[in-house]
C-alpha cells in the first residue's frame, strides 16, 4: 500500500472521528459551522492523496491542487465567463421572471376562479423539463445573453406563480375577520396583511429560482453562445479534455450558486424574522 | 353537472386560453416569414390567407399547435417503434435512463437519509453539504461527467443514469429526513416502553410514519431525473433520446420536431408523477394514511 492512500485512510478515520467527538459535545453555533466544515476540508484532502496515490490521469479526475492553479491563472476569463452567464443572462432572467410571476399573481388575486385553474397548472408546468425551451429560445432570441435570460424567464416563472398565489392564500380566517372589521379596503388588505402573510412563500420561491436561474443560463449556453460564457467554456475545455479548467468553472459556478442562494435567505431572515422557521 | 364545472372548469378555461395564445402567438411570429415571402413574389394576400399560411409553414418560429400534433402522430403511431424515425423510440431511450437513475437515486436518498436521522456526526457534517450540493447547477457537470466516463469506457445508459441520479437524490434526502423525524416525542417514548429496539423503532414507527412525506418528494426525484436525462443526452453528440431529438432539431432548424419532443418529454413527465401520485394514493389508503 502506498503512502498517499495511507495518508488518505488515515486523515479520514481522524477527521471523522473528530467530528463524532465534535459532534456529542453541546452543540454551539460554532461546532455546527466547524463539523461541516472539517468534512468538506477532508473530502477534499481524501480526493487529491487518492488520485495522487492511484495514479489517475488529470484528464479524468484532476486533483484539487490542480483545479485551484487553474482557478487561480484564469481569473481574467472566470470573470468574463462570470459576467455573461450570471450577470448578464441569469440575474436578468431572474428579476424578470420572478417579477411578472409576482405581478400575474396580484393580477389574478382577485379571481378565485382563474386561480383555481392556474395553481394545477402551474404546479404541473413547474414539473416538465423545461429546460428543453432552451434550443427555442436561442433561435428566437440569439446567441447573446437575451436568449439566455429568455429560458431563465421561463424556468422561474411558474415556481414563482404557485408559490405566490398559494402565499396570497395563506391568512387565517381569524386575522381575515380582523381587517374586514377594520373596514379595511383592498389595497390595505392586500398590503398590510396579505402580502407579508404570504412573504415566507414569495421567498421560497425566491430560493427555488436561483438554483433554477443558474441551471437554465448553462444550460442554455450548449444550444450556441457567443465565445464567452461559463456554459460555453464548460462544453469547449471538455471538448479539449482540460478538466481542470471546468473544475474551475464548476467551483465558480459552485460560489456564484451558493452566493446568490446565500443572499436570498438573508433577505428573507430580514423580511420575515416574525416566521417560526426564523426563529429557531 | 355543476359540481364537474367547479373542478374541472378553472383548469379547462386556462388551458384553453393556453392554445389560444399559442395560436395567437404562431401567428404574430410567423407572420413575418409570410410578408416576406410576399415581398419577393409581390403578390397579396387577405387576412385569412395569412393567417393559414402562419399556421402551415414548413419552418415556422413557434408551429401551430395542430402542426405539432400531427407530427407526434405521425412519428409515433404510423412509424415502427424500432425505427430511428420514431419518437417511442427515442422516448424509450430516455425514459430507461430516467427510471434507472430515478431508482438509484431514490435508494440513495433513502439510504443517505437513514444515515442522518440515526447517526448525529452525519447529521452535522453531510447534511448541510446536501443542501450545498443544490445551490451547484449540478446539470452543468452533466457533459464532463460523460465524456470522462465515456473515456473510461463505460458509455450508453449508465453514464445518464448517473445525472438522473445526482439529480433525483437531493429532493428525496430532504423528504426522508423529515419523514424519517416526524414520529413524536410521545410515540417514540411509547417504542422505548416497549424496549424496541433501534431496527424495530425504524420498522414499525419511523419507516412508516414516513410514508406521507416519502411520495411528495419521489414525484419531485422522477421530474428531476427525466430532466437530467434529458440534458445528459446533450454532449456526446447526442444519437439517441429525446435530447438528441432537440439538438438535431435545433441544429437543422426543424421546430416542429423540437416542439413534438418537448410535447412527449412533457407527457412522459407527466404520465411518470401521474403513476407515482397513483401509487401513493394506493399505498396510503392501504395503510390507513389516506386524507
Amino acid at each position: 500500500m502506498n503512502m498517499y492512500l495511507l495518508g488518505a485512510l488515515l486523515f479520514w478515520i481522524a477527521t471523522w472521528s473528530l467530528n463524532v467527538w465534535l459532534s456529542h459535545r453541546k452543540q454551539t453555533r460554532f461546532i455546527k459551522l466547524l463539523v461541516p466544515t472539517i468534512f468538506g476540508i477532508s473530502v477534499l484532502v481524501v480526493w487529491e492523496l487518492l488520485v495522487r496515490g492511484l495514479e489517475v490521469k488529470a484528464v479524468l479526475l484532476p486533483p484539487p491542487s490542480m483545479i485551484a492553479n487553474a482557478f487561480v491563472h484564469n481569473i481574467p476569463t472566470l470573470w468574463a465567463d462570470f459576467y455573461q452567464t450570471f450577470v448578464k443572462g441569469a440575474l436578468s432572467g431572474f428579476f424578470i421572471g420572478t417579477g411578472a410571476a409576482f405581478l400575474t399573481a396580484i393580477l389574478i388575486d382577485r379571481s378565485p376562479f382563474l386561480q383555481r385553474g392556474l395553481l394545477p397548472v402551474g404546479n404541473f408546468v413547474a414539473a416538465l423539463p423545461i429546460v428543453g425551451m432552451a434550443p427555442i429560445l436561442v433561435m428566437w432570441f440569439g446567441f447573446g445573453w437575451q436568449s439566455k435570460a429568455a429560458v431563465v424567464v421561463i424556468m422561474v416563472y411558474f415556481p414563482m406563480l404557485v408559490n405566490t398565489v398559494q402565499g396570497l392564500q395563506a391568512q387565517d380566517a381569524m386575522q381575515r375577520d380582523l381587517m374586514h372589521t377594520y373596514a379595511a379596503s383592498y389595497p390595505q388588505k392586500l398590503l398590510k396583511l396579505r402580502l407579508p402573510a404570504a412573504a415566507p412563500f414569495i421567498f421560497n420561491g425566491l430560493k427555488i429560482s436561483t438554483t433554477l436561474a443558474l441551471i437554465g443560463a448553462i444550460v442554455a449556453e450548449f444550444f450556441g453562445s457567443p465565445t464567452v460564457g461559463m456554459g460555453f467554456r464548460i462544453s469547449t475545455e471538455v471538448g479539449r479534455l482540460s478538466l481542470d479548467m471546468v473544475w474551475a468553472e464548476i467551483a465558480v459556478a459552485a460560489i456564484a450558486g451558493s452566493a446568490f442562494y446565500g443572499v436570498v435567505s438573508l433577505l428573507e431572515r430580514a423580511a420575515t424574522f416574525w416566521h417560526p422557521s426564523q426563529r429557531g | 353537472m355543476k359540481n364537474l364545472w367547479h373542478k374541472y372548469g378553472p383548469v379547462i378555461t386556462v388551458v384553453l386560453g393556453i392554445v389560444v395564445f399559442w395560436y395567437a402567438m404562431s401567428f404574430v411570429l410567423n407572420s413575418a416569414w409570410t410578408t416576406d415571402k410576399l415581398s419577393r413574389t409581390g403578390g397579396t394576400v387577405t387576412f385569412i390567407e395569412r393567417v393559414a399560411d402562419t399556421w402551415s409553414q414548413d419552418k415556422p418560429k413557434l408551429p401551430a399547435p395542430h402542426q405539432v400534433i400531427r407530427e407526434i402522430w405521425n412519428t409515433t403511431a404510423m412509424k415502427s417503434i424500432t425505427s430511428k424515425r420514431s419518437l417511442v423510440y427515442h422516448a424509450w431511450i430516455t425514459l430507461s435512463s430516467t427510471l434507472l437513475g430515478f431508482a438509484l437515486g431514490a435508494v440513495l436518498g433513502i439510504l443517505l437519509a437513514i444515515g442522518i436521522v440515526h447517526n448525529k456526526a452525519m447529521n452535522l457534517s453531510v447534511m448541510p453539504w446536501v443542501i450545498a450540493s443544490q445551490t451547484i447547477p449540478i446539470l452543468a457537470i452533466a457533459p464532463m461527467i460523460i465524456v470522462v466516463l465515456n473515456a473510461i469506457g463505460v458509455s450508453g445508459l449508465l453514464p445518464k443514469a448517473i445525472i438522473s441520479m445526482y439529480l433525483s437524490f437531493f429532493p428525496v434526502v430532504v423528504g426522508m429526513v423529515k419523514g424519517l423525524r416526524s414520529p413524536t416525542q410521545m410515540q417514540l417514548d411509547q417504542m422505548r416502553t416497549w424496549n424496541a429496539s433501534k431496527w424495530k423503532t425504524f420498522w414499525a414507527l419511523r419507516w412508516p410514519s414516513s410514508m406521507p412525506y416519502l411520495f411528495p418528494s419521489l414525484k419531485v426525484g422522477v421530474a428531476a431525473a427525466l430532466v437530467g436525462a434529458i440534458v445528459a443526452e446533450l454532449p456526446t453528440g447526442a444519437v439517441r433520446g429525446l435530447g438528441a431529438r432537440l439538438l438535431a432539431g435545433s441544429y437543422y432548424g426543424q421546430t416542429i420536431q423540437i416542439w413534438s419532443a418537448l410535447l412527449v418529454a412533457a407527457a412522459l413527465a407527466a404520465a411518470l408523477v401521474m403513476l407515482i401520485g397513483g401509487i401513493e394514493k394506493f399505498t396510503l389508503k392501504k395503510m390507513g394514511m389516506a386524507r
